[in-house]
């Protein structure tokens, strides 16, 4: 089990804010694989990664991050501080 | 050190004053305060979101450089969230060093940080509808000079 969180326009598109999601994906990018193929709401927002950032376990991490031993995932836009 | 995620409004002045208040062996401290932009009188409100955890790892380890590589005395991070009005602080930094240009370059490197590596989201509520803002390519460019 993982917890997949969202913000931002990812939430919004996707329609809530986290989720515990039972998964085999090896790494984030399988795990957006398997969560486009569930609903258009996902497909929409994840249709460009270029618009998209990834955190591991409150860390920044890559699309080819494997999620072994990994607990928490989170999907947002760059972020717009300061 | 410290730092503050908070959704209360602060007192620039009491902030910059309490903080000076506390360094001992410096001869410069510089403060910066970002404040909510009324686009022309049109924004209602604007809303930040954050991830609660990850924000304030996020910002203590870019803390942490700061400190080591400019040698501060000291370093205070504000940063807001949730809904804000026109004018509303929405953060503030300030550095404390034995000289300015240390303190200046801290400030600058942790707003720059601040920018594309604190996980904050804005969004603009005008009359017209909402809209997230932007990143803009300016601001991931501007940690390349670090």
């Amino acid at each position: 089990m993982i917890d997949v969180m969202y913000f931002a326009w990812v939430r919004e598109r996707i329609g809530l804010p986290r989720e515990r999601i039972e998964t085999d994906a090896a790494t984030v990018a399988d795990l957006i694989d398997e969560l486009k193929a569930r609903e258009p709401r996902y497909e929409m927002a994840f249709a460009d990664l270029k618009s998209l950032r990834v955190a591991l376990d409150q860390e920044l991490s890559s699309f080819d991050a494997p999620l072994a031993g990994v607990r928490e995932v989170a999907f947002f836009p760059p972020m717009t501080g300061g | 050190m410290r730092l503050s995620v908070q959704q209360d409004s602060f007192d620039l002045g009491h902030e910059a004053n309490a903080f000076a208040a506390g360094i001992t062996g410096a001869g410069a401290v510089v403060t910066f305060t970002g404040v909510v932009r009324d686009n022309g009188g049109k924004l209602a409100a604007m809303e930040i979101e954050h991830y609660p955890g990850m924000t304030e790892k996020a910002i203590s380890g870019i803390m942490d450089q700061a400190m080591a590589r400019w040698s501060l005395a000291d370093a205070l991070v504000i940063h807001r969230y949730g809904r804000l009005v026109a004018n509303d602080p929405i953060m503030m930094v300030a550095t404390a060093a034995r000289h300015r240009a240390d303190a200046f370059a801290a400030a600058e490197f942790l707003m720059d940080y601040l920018k594309s590596r604190a996980p904050f989201w804005k969004k603009e509520i005008g009359a017209d509808g909402s809209e997230w803002v932007a990143a803009r390519d300016e601001d991931e460019a501007a940690l390349t000079r670090w």
